[in-house]
C-alpha cells in the first residue's frame, strides 16, 4: 500500500544550482553563522573580534562578486526568479562596501556604549545578506523574503540603545510602519499573482504589459510600488524617517539612510523595469508625484530643523525624490529607460559615499559635544579643521557643487529628465533645479555655523577621533571627491540595463 | 617647447592644488612655510604665464593655442579640453598676476581670525577655479570650474569677513548658485536640442547653426545663460549681492572678487552665450543694453549715496561692469573688444582701489568717509596712489580706464545689424552722462578722504604710516600696467581683436530679415577688423560734428 503510494510520488529533483552565482550570499551567511557561534562558544572573550570579523566577512563576500563580474556572464537561476547580472553585481558591491563603512563607524561606538556587540554585528551581516539577495531577486516571493530579511534586523538595530526611550520609539515606529508597508505590498503582490498566475517578474511583465485585466493590475502595481515608497521614505510615506533616524544609534542611522534605502530602490527599479515597464501610464505619474512631493516637502521641512540628524533625515527624503525622478520618464522608450536606470544607479552609488560620510562626521563631533544639535557645531573650524573640511566636502557634495561627487549624480538625473524631452520631464527638472537651491540654503547654514561662529564657552580642545572612524571618513571623502573629479569611475558601474533581464 | 605647450595650461590649472596638498602636510603653526609655499606656487603659475606671454603666436591670436584635449566623461562626450586665444589671454594673465600680488599683500596683513594656512589654501583653490574657467573649452568643464570658485570665496567672506559676514556670504553663494543652476539647465538644453552630442563650445556653435534650434528655444536658453552670467557680472537688478559681499569680504577677497571673479560672468557672454547663440543674442541685445545703462546710472547714483568707502567702490563696480555689458550688447567688434579691455582695466583699477581701501582700513580701523580725511598729509604716497587710481577709474584718457569706457560708448552709436540703432544711441547718451557722474563720485571720494586736514581723532595716531614695503611690491606692477595700457591700448586690442572676430563671426550668418541697416554700420557682420571700425567711427563722429 505504502509502496504503491510512494511510487506515485514524483521524486524531488533538486534544480541545478550555480554555486558560483550564490557564492557572495554563502560567504556572508558563513560569516554570520561564525559570528553567532563565536558568541555562543566564547561568550565575552569573543567580543573583541566581532567587529573585525564582520568587516572581513563583508570584504570576503566581495571577492566572489568581483570574480562574477570578471566572468561577466548573466546567470539565471530558478527559472528567472534569481538573476545575477551586472546590475545585481553592482548593487551587491555597493551594499557590501557601505556595510563595511558602517562596521568601521560602529566599531568604537558600539564597544564604548556597551551595546551587545556580537548580536549587533550578527544583525548587521544578516541585514546585508537580505540586501544582496534583493539585488538578484526577480520574483515576488524572493523580493518579499529578501525584504523581510533585511528589515527585521534593521528594526532591532534601531532600538539598540535599549535604555534610551527615543531609541525604543525609533524602533517601534520603524517596525509598525514597515509592517504596515509590507502588508500593503503583499496585498498588491497577491493581486498580481491572481491576475498573472506567476510570481516571476518577467512572466508578470508579459501579462500586465499586454493590457489584460487593466484595472486590477493597476491597483496591484500602485500597491506594490507604494509599499516600497515606505522603504525609501518618499513623501507621503516618510513620516517614520525623522523620528527613527534621530532615535537610532548614529551608525544604524547611516545604515538605514544609505544601505536600507538603496535596497528599497533596488526592489523598486527591478519591479518597474522587469515587471511593469510597459505600464508607464501607471507608474510614471505615480513616480512624478512622489518625486516632486519628496523633493519639495523634504527640503522645505529640512529648512526648519535645528538637529543635524533630523535635518539629514529630511535631506534624505528629498534625495529619495531626486532618485525617483528619472523613473517618472523611464517608460518613454528603451533608450530613456536605460538612461533613467543609469541615473538611479549613479545617484545611489555617489549618495552612499557622501551620506555615510556625513554620519561619520556627525559621530566624530558627537564624541566631544555629545549632541547633534546644529548650534553645538559652532566654531568647529577653529578646533577641528579636519572634520570641518570633511563635513564641507560631504554637504557640498549633497548640494551638488562641482567638483564633488554630488554634482555628477544630479547631472545624471537632469540628463535623464532632459533626454525624455517631454513636459513631464522638463517640469520635473525645473522642480529639481529649484529644490537644489533650497537644499543649498540649509547645508550652507550648517557650514556657516561651523566655519564662521565662535566656539561655545570658548572650549577649543581638539576632538579625539578613533582610527576606524577616521578610516570611514577618509574612504567616503576620497570616493566623494574621486567620483566628482572623474565621473567615468561611476559610469563604468552604472552602465547596466534591466530591460529584458528577466531571462 | 612643443611639449610644454602640451601640458603648460594643465600645469597652470593644477599647480595650485599641488601647493594645497603640500600645505596640508604642515601644521598650521608653521606660518612662514605656508606663506612661502603659497607664494612659490602662485609664482610658478605666473612663470607659466610669462612663458605663455612670449610663446603666444600673436599673428594668429584668433586661433586656439596651447590646446589640449583628453577624454573626461565619455558618456556625455565631454572632454578635458583647454586652450587659449586672444580673448582669454589677457584675462588669464590678469589672474596669474593678481593672485601672487594678493599673497604678497597678505604677508603681514592676515585678517582676523588669522590662520594663514586656511586662508592661503582657499586663495590657491580659487586660483585653480579662475584659471580653469578662462581656459576651459568645454561647457561642462567650464561649469565645474565656474562653481569651484564659489566655495573658497564663500568661506573667505564667512570666516575672515566683517561684522555682517554671515549674511553677506550666504547671499553671495545663493545668488550665484541660483544663476548657475539655470545656466546648467541651459547647457543641457543646448546639448539635447542642438543634437551635436558634444559639450565643446566650438562644436555646439556649429551644431546650433547646422541642426537649427528653434528660435524660441534659443531665446529661452540664452535667457538662462543671461541669468547665470548676469548675476555673476553683476547686472542690474541682480547686483544686490555685490555691495554686501565686497563690504564684508576681507581686502584680499574683495580684490580677487573685483579683479577676476566678476569677469567670469562677462567672459561667459563673449565666450559662450554669444558665439553659440548669435541669433538670440541679437534679440536679447536691447534688453542687455537697457540693464547695462540702468546699471551705469544706478551704480553711479548708489555711489553718491554711500558713506562707506568700500561700499562706494562696490557700487562703482556695478557702474563699470555696466559699460562692459553695454559694449557686449552692441554685438560689434569694436564694442566687444572694448568690453574685454574694460574687464582688464576694471580688474586692475578696482582691484587697486580695494587694496588701498584695505590699507586705509588697517590704519584708521574705519572706512566711513566722513571720519577720514587728510590722507595726503598723513600718508602722502598712499594719498597720491589713491588719486592716481581714482583718475584711472573715472576714465581719464591716458590711463587704462578710458579704453574700456570710451570705445564702449562709441560702439553703441552704431550697434550690429538687427540691433535697434536709435535705442542704442539713447543708451549712448545715458552712458555718457554716467561718466560725468563717475567723475563726480570719484573726485568727491578723493576730496573727502585725501584732501583737507586729518580729523581730530586720527591727527596724532602713530599707526597711520605711509605705504609700506609689502604694499609697494604688491601695488607697483598694477600701477605700472594701468599706465602702460592707458598709453598703449593696442597691447590688448591687437591681441583680442582677431579672437573676437574669429569667435563672433557667427553673427555673419544671422538672418536679418527686415533689419534696418545703418549707413555707418560698424557691426561685426559688415566690417573686418578694428581699423575699419575705427575708420567708420571717425566718419560717424565727423557726421555728428557736422550736425
Amino acid at each position: 500500500m505504502s509502496a504503491a503510494l510512494l511510487a506515485q510520488v514524483v521524486p524531488f529533483e533538486r534544480p541545478a544550482i550555480d554555486w558560483h552565482a550564490f557564492a557572495p550570499e554563502l560567504v556572508l551567511l558563513g560569516f554570520g553563522v561564525l559570528l553567532t557561534s563565536l558568541d555562543a562558544i566564547f561568550l565575552e572573550r569573543g567580543r573583541k573580534l566581532t567587529s573585525a570579523l564582520a568587516g572581513i566577512g563583508l570584504l570576503a563576500a566581495l571577492v566572489p562578486v568581483i570574480t562574477l563580474a570578471i566572468d561577466g556572464q548573466d546567470r539565471y537561476l530558478f527559472g528567472g526568479a534569481y538573476v545575477v547580472d551586472n546590475f545585481a553585481l553592482v548593487m551587491k558591491a555597493l551594499f557590501l562596501l557601505s556595510g563595511y563603512v558602517v562596521v568601521l563607524m560602529s566599531t568604537n561606538y558600539i564597544a564604548e556604549g556597551d551595546y551587545w556587540e556580537n548580536e549587533y554585528y550578527g544583525m548587521l551581516v544578516t541585514s546585508i545578506l537580505g540586501m544582496i539577495l534583493m539585488a538578484s531577486a526577480r520574483d515576488l516571493i524572493t523580493i518579499f523574503v529578501a525584504l523581510e530579511l533585511l528589515s527585521i534586523p534593521a528594526y532591532l538595530m534601531a532600538t539598540w540603545r535599549k535604555r534610551d526611550l527615543r531609541s525604543n520609539e525609533a524602533g517601534l515606529k520603524y517596525y509598525l510602519m514597515g509592517v504596515f508597508a509590507s502588508a500593503i505590498m503583499l496585498y498588491g503582490m497577491s493581486l498580481l499573482y491572481g491576475v498573472t498566475g506567476s510570481t516571476v517578474l518577467a512572466d508578470i511583465g508579459e501579462v500586465v504589459n499586454e493590457g489584460d485585466s487593466t484595472s486590477i493590475s493597476t491597483l496591484a502595481i500602485v500597491f506594490v510600488l507604494a509599499g516600497f515608497a515606505f522603504k525609501v521614505s518618499a513623501v507621503p510615506f516618510h513620516t517614520w524617517a525623522p523620528d527613527t533616524y534621530e532615535g537610532a544609534p548614529t551608525p544604524v542611522t547611516g545604515f538605514l539612510a544609505v544601505a536600507s534605502k538603496a535596497a528599497g530602490f533596488v526592489a523598486l527599479v527591478q519591479l518597474i523595469f522587469v515587471g511593469f515597464w510597459g505600464r508607464s501610464d501607471v507608474y510614471e505619474p505615480l513616480m512624478w508625484a512622489l518625486a516632486a512631493a519628496s523633493m519639495t516637502v523634504g527640503n522645505l521641512i529640512a529648512l526648519r530643523q535645528t538637529n543635524m540628524v533630523r535635518m539629514m533625515a529630511y535631506s534624505g527624503i528629498a534625495s529619495a525624490g531626486y532618485i525617483l525622478a528619472p523613473l517618472a520618464v523611464a517608460g518613454d522608450s528603451v533608450a530613456i529607460a536605460d538612461e533613467s536606470l543609469r541615473a538611479v544607479v549613479t545617484y545611489l552609488v555617489i549618495y552612499a559615499a557622501m551620506n555615510l560620510g556625513v554620519f561619520g562626521v556627525i559621530m566624530a563631533i558627537a564624541r566631544k559635544t555629545k549632541s547633534a544639535e546644529i548650534s553645538s557645531y559652532s566654531g568647529l573650524f577653529h578646533y577641528a579643521p579636519g572634520l570641518t573640511v570633511a563635513m564641507t566636502i560631504f554637504l557640498m557634495s549633497l548640494a551638488g557643487i562641482p567638483p564633488l561627487g554630488g554634482w555628477w549624480a544630479k547631472f545624471a538625473v537632469f540628463k535623464a529628465l532632459a533626454s525624455a524631452d517631454t513636459v513631464a520631464g522638463w517640469s520635473l527638472a525645473v522642480v529639481a533645479a529649484v529644490n537644489s537651491v533650497i537644499a543649498l540654503y540649509y547645508y550652507l547654514s550648517v557650514l556657516r555655523t561651523m566655519w564662521a561662529d565662535e566656539a561655545p564657552d570658548g572650549d577649543v580642545s581638539p576632538i579625539r577621533v578613533p582610527a576606524s572612524l577616521v578610516a570611514a571618513m577618509a574612504l567616503t571623502a576620497i570616493a566623494t571627491v574621486a567620483f566628482g573629479v572623474w565621473p567615468p569611475l561611476v559610469d563604468g558601474v552604472a552602465d547596466v540595463t534591466l530591460l529584458g533581464a528577466g531571462g | 617647447m612643443e611639449q610644454f605647450r602640451e601640458w603648460g595650461l594643465s600645469a597652470a590649472i593644477f599647480l595650485p592644488l599641488i601647493g594645497v596638498a603640500v600645505m596640508m602636510a604642515f601644521p598650521k603653526t608653521d606660518e612662514a612655510i605656508h606663506k612661502v609655499i603659497a607664494l612659490g606656487t602662485s609664482l610658478l603659475v605666473a612663470a607659466i604665464g610669462v612663458v605663455l606671454l612670449f610663446d603666444f603666436d600673436y599673428d594668429n591670436a584668433g586661433e586656439m593655442q596651447w590646446g589640449v584635449e583628453h577624454d573626461w566623461i565619455e558618456i556625455i562626450n565631454t572632454q578635458f579640453s583647454v586652450g587659449i586665444d586672444g580673448m582669454s589671454l589677457p584675462l588669464l594673465l590678469l589672474t596669474m598676476l593678481i593672485t601672487p600680488l594678493v599673497i604678497i599683500y597678505s604677508w603681514n596683513h592676515f585678517p582676523e581670525p588669522h590662520n594663514p594656512k586656511a586662508f592661503l589654501i582657499l586663495i590657491l583653490v580659487l586660483h585653480t577655479g579662475m584659471i580653469g574657467t578662462f581656459v576651459a573649452r568645454d561647457l561642462v568643464l567650464f561649469f565645474v570650474f565656474f562653481e569651484v570658485v564659489l566655495l573658497p570665496m564663500f568661506f573667505m567672506i564667512a570666516v575672515w569677513g566683517g561684522e555682517d559676514r554671515r549674511y553677506a556670504s550666504l547671499k553671495f553663494f545663493l545668488f550665484t548658485l541660483f544663476g548657475s543652476a539655470l545656466m546648467l539647465v541651459s547647457f543641457l538644453a543646448l546639448y539635447f536640442l542642438a543634437d551635436g552630442d558634444t559639450f565643446s563650445i566650438v562644436g555646439l556653435s556649429e551644431a546650433v547653426s547646422e541642426n537649427g534650434v528653434s528660435r524660441n528655444a534659443q531665446l529661452w536658453i540664452f535667457g538662462g545663460m543671461l541669468l547665470g552670467f548676469g548675476i555673476k557680472v553683476p547686472m542690474f537688478p541682480f547686483h544686490t549681492w555685490l555691495p554686501d559681499a565686497h563690504t564684508q569680504a576681507p581686502t584680499q577677497g574683495s580684490v580677487i572678487l573685483a579683479a577676476v571673479l566678476l569677469k567670469l560672468g562677462t567672459y561667459g557672454f563673449v565666450r559662450i552665450a554669444i558665439p553659440i547663440l548669435p541669433e538670440a543674442a541679437v534679440a536679447w541685445a536691447p534688453w542687455i543694453g537697457l540693464l547695462a545703462v540702468i546699471g551705469i546710472i544706478y551704480g553711479a547714483l548708489g555711489c553718491l549715496a554711500q558713506t562707506d568707502m568700500k561700499r562706494l567702490i562696490a557700487f562703482s563696480s556695478v557702474a563699470h561692469m555696466g559699460y562692459v555689458m553695454l559694449g557686449i550688447a552692441t554685438l560689434t567688434d569694436w564694442g566687444i573688444n572694448a568690453a574685454i579691455f574694460g574687464m582688464v582695466a576694471h580688474g586692475l583699477i578696482t582691484g587697486m582701489l580695494f587694496f588701498v581701501a584695505g590699507s586705509i582700513k588697517e590704519r584708521y580701523h574705519t572706512l566711513e568717509i566722513k571720519r577720514l580725511g587728510g590722507l595726503l598729509v598723513q600718508a602722502p604716497r598712499m594719498g597720491w596712489i589713491l588719486g592716481f587710481i581714482t583718475m584711472a577709474s573715472l576714465g581719464l584718457p591716458g590711463l587704462a580706464g578710458f579704453w574700456g569706457e570710451f570705445p564702449a560708448i562709441l560702439a553703441s552709436y552704431n550697434p550690429a545689424n538687427g540691433v535697434p540703432t536709435t535705442l542704442f544711441r539713447v543708451y549712448m547718451v545715458i552712458a555718457a552722462i554716467g561718466t560725468v557722474l563717475a567723475a563726480g563720485y570719484l573726485l568727491w571720494l578723493l576730496q573727502r578722504t585725501a584732501f583737507g586736514e586729518p580729523s581730530e581723532e586720527f591727527a596724532d595716531d602713530p599707526h597711520i604710516t605711509d605705504t609700506n614695503r609689502d604694499e609697494w611690491i604688491a601695488w607697483t606692477p598694477m600701477l605700472i600696467l594701468i599706465l602702460v595700457f592707458g598709453l598703449a591700448p593696442g597691447l590688448i586690442f591687437n591681441v583680442t581683436d582677431p579672437a573676437v572676430q574669429e569667435n563672433l563671426s557667427e553673427c555673419l550668418s544671422v538672418d536679418l530679415d527686415g533689419a534696418k541697416k545703418s549707413e555707418f554700420d560698424v557691426g561685426l557682420c559688415e566690417r573686418d577688423g578694428i581699423e575699419a571700425a575705427l575708420a567708420s567711427l571717425d566718419v560717424a563722429l565727423a557726421d555728428v560734428d557736422g550736425e
